[in-house]
Parts: C-alpha cells; sequence; structure tokens
C-alpha cells in the first residue's frame, strides 16, 4: 500500500508541474500586458523599461523557473486589473463555483445512481425508459442551453425562480439542476451497465440461489461492487462540471471562478488566469488522487497491481 | 435485424425475478421495435441536418446575413419559419449555414483528434515501456485540465479562427482515443495472429497497419461517431462565450448567444439553433450507441 501511495502521489506531482508548464507556456503567447497597463501615449522605451521591471524580457525558462519558485511559496503575480495578488482575487471567487459545481455533482448522483440502479433491475420497464430518456437529452445539449431553456420557461413564463444572480437557494435551483443533468446521465449510464453485468455474475446467482431477498441481492451484493467504477467516474465528472461552470456562470451571472476566467482572458489579465486555470487543475487532481486512493483502500486487487 | 442471444436473456432471468419472463419478453419485443424506430428517426435527422447543411447556399430561403431591421424579431410564420432576429435575419437561413460552420468545425476536429489519438495509441499499445508511459502521461495532464477552460485559455491566447478552434478542439480531445485505442492494441498485440505475423518477420510497421489497425477500426468508428456529438458542444459552448466562431457569421452557438437578451420577446432566436444542435448531437449518440452494441454484442444491452 505504502508502495502505490508513494507512486501515486509522486505521479500526481509530475502532472500538476506539466499542468503549469503547459498554462505558463500558453499564458506568455495570449499578448504583451503592458499595453494595457501603460496609456496609448507611451514611448516605446518606456514600455520596455516596464517590461524588464517585470521580467517580461527574461527567457521563457527562466521566467517559468521565477513562476515555479513563486508557486511554491503561494505567490501567483499581481492581478493588473484587481491591484491584488491573483491568488486572493481566484480565492474569492471560489467559494460560490464549489457551491454550484459540488450541489451539480450531488443532483447528478442523486438522480443518476438510483434511477441507474432501478433501470437495471427492470430493462425495458417504464423507469428504464424515462431514464434512458432523461440520459439521452442530458447528453444531447450544452449545459447553458438547458439554463436559458429554464430561464425562458421557470422566470420569464412561470415567474416562479429569479432568472439571475447569486444568493439564497432559489438562486442555486436553475443553475445546479442545468449543470447536473449532463453527470446524472453519465452516471445513470454506467450504473445501469455495471449493475447489469454485476446482476449476471456468479456470486449474485449464489446469493439468488441461497434465497436471500432480492432486495438484498440488489443493494447488498450488486451495487457495492458496480459503485467502485461510479465512484472513479463521479470524481471524473468534477472536472467537466468545472468546465461547464463557465458557460452556466455566465448565463446566470455568478460570481465564481468561470466567469473570472473569462473576463480575466477578455482583459488580458493572465496572473488571474494563470492562478484559476492551476487551481482548477490542482483541486481536480487532488480529487483524483483521493479517490485512488480511497479505491486502493477498498479494493485490494488495486494495489498489488 | 440481427438476432444474437443477449447475455440476460429470458432463461437467466428466471434465476431471479419470479415470473416475469412472459412480460419481459413482451416489453423487448417493444423495446426492439423502438430501438429501430430510434435509429430511423435518428439517421433521417442527420440526412437532413447534413444535406441542408452541405447544401446550404440551395436549401437556405434568405441571405444569412442580410440585415433588415423592418423585419426585426418576427415570431415564426409562414414566410419565416423559425422567426427573424434582432437584426431581421432569418433564423432559419442562419441555423442552415451556422450548421454547416459547426458541422465543419467538428468534422474536422473530430477526423484530426481521431487520427493523432488513434496513432498514438496504437504506438504506445504496441511498443509499451518508456513510450506507453509517455503518452499516457500527456494524456493525464490533458485529462487534469477542464477540456472547456484549456479550450478558452488555448483560445484566447491564439485568437478564434477556424484553424485556430479546429486545432483547440482537436487538443482537447485526441486524449480519449489514445486510452481507448491503446488499451486494444495493448490485448491484440500478444494474440497468435500478431505473434505469427512476428515470426514471419514482419516490421512493427506493417504489423501495426495491417493487423492491429483493422482490428481497433470498428472501436475508432464508435468513439467518433460519439466524439461528434462532444466536440459539437464543446465548439458551441466556445462561440457561446465568445471565442468561438466570430459575428457576423452564424454557428448556433453565437446564435444562441445572440437571443439571450430577447428571451422574453423572442424566444426562438436562442432556441431554434438549441434545438438544431440537440437533433444532432441526440441522433449522433443514438446511432453511436447502435454502432456500438452491433460490433460489441456482448455489451449490447446497455443504453
Amino acid at each position: 500500500m505504502l508502495r502505490y501511495l508513494t507512486i501515486r502521489i509522486a505521479q500526481s506531482i509530475v502532472t500538476v508541474l506539466l499542468v503549469t508548464m503547459i498554462i505558463f507556456v500558453i499564458i506568455r503567447l495570449i499578448g504583451d500586458p503592458t499595453h494595457l497597463m501603460l496609456p496609448p501615449e507611451a514611448t516605446e522605451a518606456d514600455r520596455e523599461l516596464l517590461r524588464q521591471q517585470m521580467g517580461l524580457s527574461d527567457p521563457v525558462v527562466v521566467q517559468y523557473w521565477r513562476y515555479l519558485l513563486q508557486l511554491l511559496h503561494g505567490d501567483m503575480g499581481m492581478s493588473y486589473r484587481f491591484s491584488l495578488p491573483a491568488l486572493d482575487v481566484v480565492l474569492g471567487r471560489i467559494g460560490p463555483t464549489l457551491l454550484l459545481t459540488c450541489t451539480s455533482l450531488a443532483i447528478g448522483i442523486l438522480v443518476g445512481v438510483p434511477l441507474g440502479v432501478a433501470s437495471a433491475v427492470r430493462p425495458d420497464g417504464w423507469i428504464d425508459f424515462l431514464a434512458k430518456g432523461i440520459a439521452l437529452f442530458g447528453q444531447a445539449a450544452p449545459p447553458f442551453f438547458f439554463g436559458l431553456i429554464f430561464v425562458l420557461v421557470f422566470s420569464v413564463q412561470l415567474g416562479w425562480l429569479p432568472t439571475s444572480g447569486y444568493g439564497g437557494p432559489q438562486y442555486l435551483i436553475m443553475p445546479s439542476i442545468a449543470l447536473g443533468w449532463y453527470s446524472a446521465a453519465g452516471l445513470m449510464r454506467l450504473t445501469r451497465s455495471n449493475m447489469m453485468e454485476v446482476l449476471t455474475s456468479e456470486y449474485v446467482k449464489m446469493a439468488r440461489i441461497k434465497g436471500v431477498p432480492e432486495r438484498a441481492v440488489v443493494y447488498k451484493h450488486a451495487l457495492k461492487n458496480a459503485a467502485l467504477p461510479v465512484l472513479t467516474f463521479a470524481s471524473l465528472q468534477f472536472g467537466i462540471l468545472m468546465g461547464g461552470a463557465v458557460s452556466i456562470e455566465s448565463v446566470f451571472a455568478w460570481p465564481g471562478m468561470g466567469k473570472l476566467i473569462l473576463d480575466s482572458i477578455a482583459n488580458l489579465d493572465y496572473a488571474v488566469v494563470q492562478a484559476a486555470v492551476t487551481l482548477s487543475a490542482l483541486m481536480f487532481t487532488a480529487i483524483n488522487l483521493t479517490v485512488d486512493l480511497l479505491y486502493a483502500y477498498i479494493d485490494p486487487r488495486i494495489r498489488y497491481a | 435485424m440481427l438476432e444474437a442471444p443477449s447475455p440476460d436473456g429470458p432463461v437467466l432471468r428466471r434465476t431471479g425475478a419470479k415470473d416475469r419472463t412472459l412480460a419481459t419478453s413482451a416489453a423487448q419485443r417493444s423495446s426492439r421495435w423502438l430501438t429501430s424506430l430510434q435509429v430511423w428517426v435518428a439517421v433521417i435527422l442527420l440526412v437532413i441536418v447534413f444535406g441542408s447543411a452541405l447544401l446550404a447556399a440551395f436549401v437556405a430561403p434568405y441571405d444569412p446575413n442580410e440585415i433588415g431591421l423592418d423585419k426585426a424579431l418576427q415570431a415564426p410564420s409562414v414566410q419565416h419559419w423559425f422567426g427573424t432576429d434582432q437584426l431581421g435575419r432569418d433564423v432559419l437561413s442562419r441555423v442552415i449555414w451556422g450548421g454547416q460552420v459547426s458541422l465543419l468545425i467538428a468534422a474536422c476536429a473530430v477526423a484530426l483528434a481521431g487520427a493523432f489519438g488513434t496513432l498514438l495509441g496504437l504506438v504506445a499499445g504496441y511498443f509499451g515501456g518508456a513510450v506507453d508511459r509517455a503518452v499516457m502521461w500527456i494524456a493525464d495532464v490533458q485529462f487534469s485540465l477542464p477540456a472547456v477552460i484549456l479550450a478558452l485559455v488555448l483560445v484566447g491566447a491564439v485568437g478564434p479562427s477556424f484553424a485556430n478552434i479546429v486545432i483547440v478542439l482537436t487538443l482537447a480531445n485526441w486524449a480519449r482515443f489514445a486510452r481507448v485505442i491503446r488499451s486494444e492494441a495493448l490485448s491484440l498485440k500478444s494474440r497468435d495472429f500478431v505473434l505469427l505475423a512476428k515470426l514471419g518477420g514482419a516490421s512493427p510497421l506493417r504489423i501495426i497497419a495491417h493487423h492491429i489497425l483493422p482490428n481497433v477500426l470498428g472501436t475508432f468508428i464508435v468513439l467518433a461517431t460519439l466524439d461528434v456529438g462532444l466536440i459539437i458542444i464543446l465548439e458551441a459552448t466556445l462561440s457561446f462565450l465568445g471565442l468561438g466562431v466570430q459575428p457576423p457569421d452564424p454557428s448556433w452557438g453565437t446564435m444562441i448567444a445572440d437571443g439571450r437578451g430577447y428571451l422574453e420577446r423572442a424566444w426562438w432566436i436562442s432556441v431554434c439553433p438549441g434545438l438544431a444542435l440537440m437533433a444532432t448531437v441526440l441522433s449522433g449518440n443514438l446511432l453511436g450507441d447502435t454502432l456500438r452494441d452491433r460490433l460489441n454484442p456482448i455489451q449490447r444491452r446497455r443504453w
């Protein structure tokens, strides 16, 4: 277990390092921030001076090394737009995004897994039919389109919910369902196919022959074994949800990280883009690592493989 | 229709449930009929969408960029089936031309991501060792950056031209192909026919091209069919956020964004292109699922 733990953690660190490198190179392609920081009448000499002060004229490798050292100290540069440390700007916006993505993931799991189990137990029944419909539609359109349809129906036509904004639970309902639907669809499909596989396995047959009640067969014997890949899949959903949050935040004027990334790209505020993308990759890698370790703890076959 | 015995057919079912056998077989029959109906609907929808996108110049009733402020925000009618937008442009014509742009981008990106990912997957799976580890590591890195965020930052860096969008979508999607094809190549390379070819003195290139590639083609087709939908959605998201296809060129994503401010007065501006996108992706996914089931009968009864 210790060996597996060490290897897996080392892998994650290298992944994060490669991610920071890629982000760094991309961000340096975006453009010259001195055009933004100096008034238009500034001369080329002024610009050059500022570039030198900011270290932008050094070789990219030197800049990357400096960036990495600063990163280790929790320093991700200054936001030109807010005149604040970029990390603080991003951390200020991370709460709403986490609230949105976690609620969406919870909706995905709470809708996807039970419906997946129910439709595997009775394939071709009416629940199976309903679940298939939900899954097909959920994967057929981007979350922002569902968001707009919800606004059209529940805000504009019925007037039940506020069109956009951030605040009480009434603001959370539409964005999280629009975002969670996609995850629910994937989780449902995976739960269903895993359950169908497990339900035909020898030990389930054995349990049935022994006369274990059908409920116990489904929930105790089958679901426990079918749930492991679902757990991994759910952790991968988190990255997809973070991506989907960008468009959902834009539709619902949700003050999260996605909207911040968009605005920062438009304003060439690249310290903030860098901090936000690095942080989201970091969170995503940490979650995957945790789930992998959890998985290895639950299923001994993994750690000896 | 092909009638392969399903792994969990009525015989197996009897061990578990009470006397559901008769009812299930009736349900199964209706479900099989429904599946073939679904496939037909999907194929017809795809033919309509792809056909009108290809023949946009002949099919579209109006010029997609013709502005007429006197006809702005008209509801769907006989003259304008999908209504007109805030600048009086015909929404149906824009949906058709937008479909051409969206589908062309998706087709290019799927072809590139598929070719690139498959090639890397074949090489990684066949040679194994350091090559395999390197490729899978890069794939891991790609997976740890959410595709939408990666694509946004990339387009923000290089600018939203047609070629750039295609390249960005390729970079955000190749890893899925690489992973699946790698695992297939890994299991194929120890099969007898590959070993025999090796004994016969075939070069690695020849083995990959003649013995492994033909055997992963089925998987490739399924992956590509399912990927079209994902890429269409990703492109629409980029365009919706203003970092994809640029106005005045129509694309489904930009059109949905155009109508955002007019939801109360003119819902059709956003809803019509959205429904076109949904019909396309839904049909593509249905077709992909059916293909997967046909090519992989063991997992036939998944949906």
